[in-house]
């Protein structure tokens, strides 16, 4: 392990006690928590802590298969980021909002769901969003301004659309949850056909209203329903200290469901955490929170200028914790072959590559589609104007012929 | 608790909250996604009792208590109406909508939109709204501009029993959102409902009593006013011409445009402080639509432009049929 200001053994955090808090990681550090969920080691080693013991079951529901889809999914998305930065800084994106850091949170979890569940992101859960069958380039085609969502939820693994305003999209997973309930689709013992519901969120948003009404719509109606709430450590430039004096785990408590802390570097204790919270949501057992210990390695947005405001050393300090590195190093102590991890680069590349090729491809919208869904029956005004602006753009034409 | 109305006769005389209730009952045994939603609509049937006698008759399953907070009922409405609900949302009263504000206009009105026509978004949001009923601050507001001036909503306001009890199955039935404004200074006085006739549509406005001189236009509790208006302007010999607006978002111009081209005088009203209001968008379109009709500008009387004052001094506030009057004598002054 590198030595850095954060390895030691911190105790941990005491509320009563805690001076405030100067950075985030020096109050919610990984390494001293003996509370947070970790199956593998920062080096690699399958070293489960105690607080991972009731989750080791789910791991047995992972083949080989399993593992190399995790690393390949984690590779390639990482890759995609990257590519999806360089065309916003091309010119071809509005913006793009990168997951770097936090793929092992979003993996493991994602595959913790069963098709028949519902997820909503909130927006930087692009590797979620592929592993339920969604085309990236539809989400590229959002952010290079063509359209306000990019896809059917119900025809792509019922991947929720991104929600832009933090937190709102909680409350909807939670109606969501509550439909589930009284249309009867949840509950009746039946795993393959139970249907739950997964919410993503982050720390910042942990601070809105709305998250805090979820919670308490969730606890009261006892929905079918995982808060995975992605603690990454920062809300743009303001740290996850600013946000809470407590870890947010044990906020769920409060709300009166279980809360789980889990290292959200590692992908397995993400899988496994989740998996079983997930069951728990299907089988009638109500809703609960995980809180994933994670880093946002990258900026907010590519608005955004993280050197302005974070400790390089703080970044330093996760960056050796990268997800990747830790499964690659995992997979390989399992002996895995060397042309598997060189075959998930060149594919990662293509993948790039081809998600590039096809995002220049994505062109705009014809100007009508502004009308066209404002709402489903007819409205007067809507329709005056839409008639009005091809009258006045075909005067343009007009003299040409 | 009282026992249902009973909706198989021809017509009965009933309150509009009684009217509202028929109309919720009506729709909900008619489509079993409806259910209602909000603070105290339970046992105790709503602070108005509008949802008096619904809960033991449908269940706790259809008629839900929720938690006390506004952005979570709009917000879980809207992940109800996702999973294939028409949630009826109640809020209260006007002044405790805000903080269910950014659910409503970010997030329910733009739905359907953001999807690119892929989901419907038939959501309700019942709010009693206005003054004249001497209560505490934002209990009396008349905050319909906010929502009329978002695209994706509908925005209605029944002004009589008749309608409220068509208007919410019409409102319930439609596959938008629909902010349904109930003037709560009208839930008592009795008017006939009848029960065999069907509505007229949810965004038609309607001429509620013809005249030649002035076109008066207002909505919700401001129609009563109006009436009251032309009696008193009549027994001075002046004819007005009364519009029940029904709609504020699509508004409906066609009585309004005929019946000004018939008076060439328009004045419009409302509770609502009077700076960019329902009002105001009126008489922009009409003086667009009209200007060689008009004889005279178009007046507005609204609200002031403050907050809604304490009760003790709320008349002097709400538009009232001597300020209608004094509009009109201007108009005819032209």
């Amino acid at each position: 392990m590198s030595a850095t200001r954060n390895d030691s053994t911190a105790p941990a955090f005491d509320v009563r006690t805690a001076a405030a808090p100067s950075s985030a990681t020096a109050v919610f550090g990984l390494d001293g928590a003996e509370t947070c969920v970790r199956m593998i080691a920062p080096n690699g080693v399958f070293e489960p802590n105690a607080a991972a013991e009731e989750y080791l079951p789910y791991l047995d529901r992972l083949t080989e298969a399993d593992h190399r889809r995790f690393y390949r999914d984690m590779v390639v998305v990482r890759r995609f980021d990257t590519e999806a930065a360089n065309l916003q800084r091309q010119g071809q994106l509005a913006l793009w909002v990168p997951s770097h850091g936090q793929e092992a949170a979003q993996v493991g979890s994602a595959y913790a769901t069963r098709p028949q569940d519902h997820v909503f992101p909130s927006y930087r859960e692009h590797v979620v969003g592929m592993i339920r069958g969604l085309d990236v380039v539809d989400i590229l085609r959002m952010l290079r301004g063509v359209t306000l969502g990019g896809w059917a939820p119900e025809e792509h693994g019922n991947f929720h659309l991104y929600t832009l305003v933090l937190a709102a999209q909680t409350l909807h997973a939670t109606g969501y949850a509550m439909g589930m309930q009284l249309d009867g689709s949840t509950a009746t013992g039946n795993p393959k056909t139970d249907q739950a519901v997964i919410v993503y969120y982050g720390d910042g948003a942990s601070s809105q209203g709305d998250a805090n009404e979820a919670l308490v719509f969730a606890a009261s109606y006892q929905t079918p329903q995982v808060f995975f709430l992605q603690n990454n450590h920062w809300a743009i430039s303001v740290p996850v200290a600013r946000q809470s004096r407590t870890p947010l785990y044990l906020r769920a408590g409060g709300f009166g469901m279980p809360g789980t802390q889990i290292d959200g570097n590692d992908v397995l204790a993400s899988f496994a955490v989740t998996a079983k919270s997930m069951d728990d949501a299907r089988a009638g057992h109500g809703p609960s929170l995980i809180e994933a210990l994670t880093y946002r390695v990258g900026a907010h947005t590519t608005a955004d200028d993280p050197t302005k405001y974070r400790d390089p050393d703080e970044l330093a300090y996760w960056v050796a914790r990268d997800p990747i590195v830790r499964f690659r190093s995992y997979l390989q102590s399992r002996g895995i072959e060397q042309q598997f991890l060189d075959s998930v680069d060149e594919e990662a590349a293509d993948f790039a590559a081809d998600t590039r090729r096809r995002a220049l491809e994505v062109t705009g919208p014809e100007q009508s589609v502004m009308f066209d869904n404002v709402y489903a029956e007819p409205h007067p005004l809507v329709a005056e104007q839409k008639a009005w602006l091809a009258r006045y753009e075909a005067s343009f034409d007009e003299g040409k012929n | 608790m009282s026992a249902a109305t009973d909706t198989s006769v021809a017509s009965a005389a009933l309150p509009m909250t009684k009217a509202l209730n028929a109309g919720l009952r009506r729709a909900m045994l008619d489509d079993p996604k409806v259910l209602l939603m909000g603070e105290d609509i339970g046992p105790l049937g709503g602070v108005f009792r509008v949802t008096e006698g619904l809960i033991a008759e449908f269940g706790d399953k259809r008629v839900l208590d929720t938690p006390l907070a506004e952005s979570g009922i709009i917000g879980t409405a809207i992940g109800l109406a996702m999973r294939g609900f028409r949630p009826v949302c109640e809020i209260q009263f006007d002044g405790f909508v805000f903080p269910g504000f950014d659910q409503i206009t970010s997030q329910l009105a733009r739905m359907r939109n953001r999807h690119e026509g892929g989901l419907i978004m038939p959501v309700v949001i019942r709010i009693p709204y206005g003054g004249h009923i001497g209560s505490v601050e934002h209990h009396q507001e008349s905050p319909e501009a906010y929502f009329a001036h978002t695209p994706g909503l509908r925005v209605v306001s029944p002004s009589n029993p008749h309608d409220a009890y068509w208007m919410m199955q019409e409102a319930i039935q439609s596959d938008d959102p629909v902010i349904f404004f109930e003037p709560k200074s009208r839930y008592w006085p009795k008017g006939e409902v009848r029960f065999g006739e069907s509505g007229t549509p949810l965004h038609a406005s309607r001429v509620v009593r013809t005249g030649t001189d002035v076109t008066v236009v207002g909505h919700g509790a401001m129609v009563s006013v109006l009436l009251q208006a032309a009696d008193l302007a009549a027994a001075e010999g002046i004819s007005l011409e009364v519009i029940d607006l029904r709609s504020i978002s699509p508004i409906d111009y066609g009585p309004i445009l005929g019946s000004v081209q018939k008076t060439g005088r328009l004045v419009v009203t409302q509770e609502a402080p009077g700076f960019v209001s329902v009002g105001s968008e009126i008489a922009a379109t009409v003086a667009e639509r009209s200007f060689y009709t008009l004889e005279a500008p178009v007046l507005r009387v609204s609200g002031f432009d403050t907050p809604f004052p304490p009760a003790a001094v709320e008349t002097h506030f709400l538009p009232s049929p001597d300020r209608v009057l004094e509009a009109v004598d201007r108009v005819l002054a032209y």
